[in-house]
């Protein structure tokens, strides 16, 4: 099958913390910055420039590599109205697109919902990390959750022998099949229990049949981003792959801890895609880059505080690269209790991703219309 | 037969109100009493204290563990390990649910501990001086930015979780009450942290700064004066809402699953008859919560409860830990297995948010239920760890065993565990490939081991066994 007729697949990395706006995509030539950031700014002369008004933190070198390609975009401004600057609220409402109330349903669950509603492929969606993001959290739908390597990912890994393991994991599953099912809650526990099986099952060979010449960096996001290309190499109908860093919330000795953060990210990402490339796989995936929020515009002398505004970046063969939208102002009369006021709601860089790359109707998914910004080539 | 209740009784009991017990325990506590065991239970007291110093010298990380994982869950999981108290335990574990502190932004799992410490100590004492050391703790200061609640500039993060999630829940205030109790504490703060470096941590310390105190009149809950903070806490635990608040947390903890705590004020409980009674007793005793606790544990409602609460994954890691034994000693290694509570959705010391974890069903999902029974099944089959070792031992005075008597046995002396009639046909299956298990002989010992071990891993990865 021709790789351009492969099903749209979308990356999520999450920087978990809270990443900070103005050392990663920086004003340089705006007074402001230089002004507000006297502890943790960035030298001028470190600063990689993209245009004559923006550059990107020196540790993004090989992100900027990709931005001149043409195939990174920056959306700026993004966030929501009345920021909690609590990371773990604020983490909810990008997970569950639900600003104003306790949500139980995470978006890319949805989304999983929508593009296999029979539940015919249990590794739809493919998360990489310590337990399941709320984003991909909806009840009933299955997520194949990798904590650790993707190598031993699956039931009673410690039994090694072929044939044993073989028949404990039979007996498993006709323990867990639903008509020994009473209730709710074993009902639901027998579900998941089949699901991840099933899962365990079909992921187990994606790292066998993995080979590629391209060197990962030896750092956890790497990992999961390799764990990613086994997966979408293999070829098993995975659609959403869901991974996070951190932690970006850099309230002190931000340099340089927020360098060495971007660091891994970039030098990752840039392996996965020249992974990608080298297997001919890169033109159906896209990678989408959000924190739960931006941090303070003026720094508290060893780091910065948690804001509201930041931006997401969308990478891959299908973008539009450049910048979308506008950096808000950090003018002191447009901040909101000192902080980026977010000029673009995050549900609006979803319902592009929902609507242009994975062709599914946005507004039951965020609940609601929003426009959509164009940093998707049609 | 009333013998084998006795026993699935107490093994009910010390599954709640500590983390499980094996058969010799568990038979050394029904000769005594049920009713004179809760008394221990509720009088830690009695028993000795779990010995610090074994701790420091294997770890010493674990006296100052610092910002980073995991020495200061070594710490917590040495105690939580070898307690010889385990309600005190659960106390704390219990407490640190409702008051969710957290390292990812305390970060300084020193004061964590000592947070921890404070629960230990008085989780069985009485509420309204919990919720005082509480608002004094300098953790929860930092955390919930008491120290940036001034008189000249209120931050209301601490006066709100206050009323929200540690003493009544939403809809039992106005946002006038969350203002004002606010205002009233002002000036509760620590002392100026001391910079980290170049000597390392130092202690931090509450501090009480009159002048930063706003001494105003306030209007809170309908009562009028200057309030300061104390005056605060003790209207709050006069208010029927802040019994009720405490008696679900306490049901949804020991008794059976709850909703969550956000969807209290619109879900009625599953049982509010025994929500009134643990309330009642919790105002009728003023507010003690070994009293409320002695309710709790022998009442009907609670004996009746078993195998309806989804166990967390610190009951799980420590249950199973307790449960096959040589994990007493705080070896190399200890540090990954502090941690294996957060692979299941457990990071303690470091909650999600201030709401806490989400409980019961939102426990499982693909990996945490993956991560739960790949970690108990690894222990329970190996028959070299004590525990282990144990129940191998007791079945073999029974053998040679039928496949019946295989599943029967090991199903029993796991709890004992109670699975429907379908799973244990599937288990019994299991065993009729193995045939009769006999130890008659050096060989025949070896295989019987390993399949008592396999047909341990089996319960282990039920799903009944998921309950507790």
């Amino acid at each position: 099958m021709p790789a351009t007729k492969k099903d749209p697949v979308l990356v999520v990395l999450q920087l978990s913390g809270g990443n900070d706006y103005l050392n990663t995509v920086i004003p340089y030539n705006n007074p402001l910055y230089r002004d507000n950031r006297p502890a943790v700014g960035i030298p001028d002369d470190q600063i990689l420039r993209v245009d004559s008004n923006y550059g990107f933190h020196p540790a993004m070198a090989p992100l900027k590599e990709l931005y001149d390609e043409g195939k990174m975009a920056i959306i700026h401004g993004v966030g929501y109205a009345n920021s909690p600057r609590s990371h773990f609220r604020s983490m909810d409402i990008w997970h569950t697109c639900e600003p104003d109330k306790v949500g139980t349903e995470g978006w890319l669950g949805r989304v999983v919902r929508e593009l296999d509603p029979k539940k015919e492929n249990v590794v739809t969606a493919v998360s990489f990390g310590p337990s399941l993001f709320r984003a991909l959290a909806v009840p009933g739908v299955p997520v194949a959750c990798v904590a650790g390597p993707l190598e031993n990912y699956g039931f009673l890994p410690t039994i090694q022998e072929q044939a044993q393991r073989a028949k404990v994991l039979d007996r498993f599953a006709r323990m867990y099949s639903p008509a020994i099912g009473r209730n709710a809650v074993m009902e639901f526990l027998g579900t998941t229990g089949l699901d991840s099986l099933k899962g365990a099952d079909i992921l187990k060979v994606a790292p066998k049949k993995y080979a590629s010449t391209v060197k990962y960096p030896d750092t956890p996001i790497a990992r999961k981003l390799r764990g990613i290309a086994q997966v979408h190499l293999a070829d098993l109908g995975s659609r959403i792959f869901y991974c996070d860093h951190g932690s970006f919330d850099t309230h002190a000795s931000q340099n340089p801890g927020h360098g060495n953060l971007w660091r891994d990210v970039s030098e990752g990402i840039k392996a996965f895609y020249a992974d990608l490339k080298e297997h001919n796989a890169a033109d159906n995936v896209i990678v989408f880059l959000f924190s739960e929020f931006g941090r303070r515009v003026r720094d508290n002398g060893s780091g910065t505080d948690h804001g509201a505004a930041g931006p997401c970046f969308v990478i891959g063969d299908a973008v539009k690269g450049g910048h979308h939208g506008e950096y808000p102002s950090l003018k002191a009369e447009h901040l909101v209790q000192g902080d980026l006021n977010p000029n673009l709601d995050f549900r609006s860089v979803y319902s592009t991703i929902l609507a242009q790359w994975l062709k599914l109707d946005p507004k039951p998914i965020v609940g609601g219309t929003f426009e959509q910004p164009a940093f998707l080539k049609n | 037969m009333a013998y084998k209740d006795d026993i699935a009784l107490m093994a009910h009991l010390m599954r709640r109100a500590g983390f499980g017990a094996g058969r010799d325990e568990l038979e050394a506590r029904v000769a005594k009493g049920y009713e004179a065991t809760v008394e221990e239970l509720l009088h830690p007291e009695t028993q000795p204290p779990v010995d610090d110093y074994v701790l420091l010298r294997y770890q010493p990380g674990a006296l100052l563990p610092g910002g980073q994982p995991p020495m200061g869950n070594v710490h917590w999981m040495y105690y939580l390990v070898n307690t010889k108290r385990p309600l005190e335990e659960k106390m704390a574990l219990f407490w640190h649910h409702v008051f969710a502190t957290g390292n990812s932004k305390v970060d300084n799992y020193d004061q964590l501990l000592e947070q921890i410490k404070l629960f230990r100590d008085k989780g069985m004492g009485n509420y309204r001086d919990l919720l005082v050391d509480l608002a004094k703790n300098p953790s929860m200061i930092y955390w919930l930015d008491n120290n940036e609640n001034h008189g000249y500039a209120v931050n209301e993060n601490w006066g709100r979780e206050l009323l929200e999630l540690f003493s009544m829940g939403v809809g039992n205030y106005t946002e006038k009450d969350v203002r004002q109790a606010s205002i009233a504490f002002t000036g509760w703060t620590f002392e100026t942290k001391i910079p980290r470096l170049p000597y390392g941590r130092f202690p931090w310390k509450f501090e009480y700064r009159p002048e930063d105190h706003d001494d105003s009149e306030k209007e809170f809950l309908g009562h009028r004066g200057r309030f300061n903070g104390e005056d605060i806490i003790n209207i709050i635990v006069q208010q029927p809402a802040c019994h009720r608040f405490i008696a679900r947390h306490l049901y949804n903890f020991f008794v059976a699953d709850e909703p969550q705590v956000p969807a209290w004020s619109i879900e009625a409980p599953r049982d509010p008859k025994a929500i009134d009674t643990i309330a009642t007793a919790f105002r009728e005793s003023g507010y003690d919560i070994r009293s409320t606790l002695r309710v709790i544990f022998n009442s009907d409602f609670f004996k009746n409860a078993r195998f309806q609460h989804m166990k967390s994954p610190a009951e799980v890691v420590v249950g199973t830990l307790r449960l096959v034994g040589g994990f007493e000693l705080p070896k190399p290694g200890y540090g990954e297995l502090s941690m294996q509570p957060s692979y299941m959705g457990q990071d303690l010391l470091n909650p999600p948010s201030v709401e806490g974890w989400h409980t019961g069903k939102e426990w499982i999902n693909s990996g945490s239920l993956m991560a739960r029974i790949n970690f108990v099944a690894e222990l329970v089959g190996d028959p070299s760890l004590p525990g282990v070792r144990a129940i191998i031992n007791r079945l073999k005075t029974q053998a040679p065993l039928s496949p019946e008597q295989l599943v029967d046995g090991c199903l029993d002396l796991l709890g004992p565990v109670e699975v429907n009639d379908e799973t244990r046909q599937e288990l019994v299956e299991a065993a009729k490939e193995w045939g009769q298990i006999r130890w008659d002989n050096e060989a025949n010992s070896t295989v019987a081991d390993q399949r008592v071990g396999q047909m341990l891993q089996l319960i282990a990865a039920t799903r009944e066994y998921q309950f507790a």
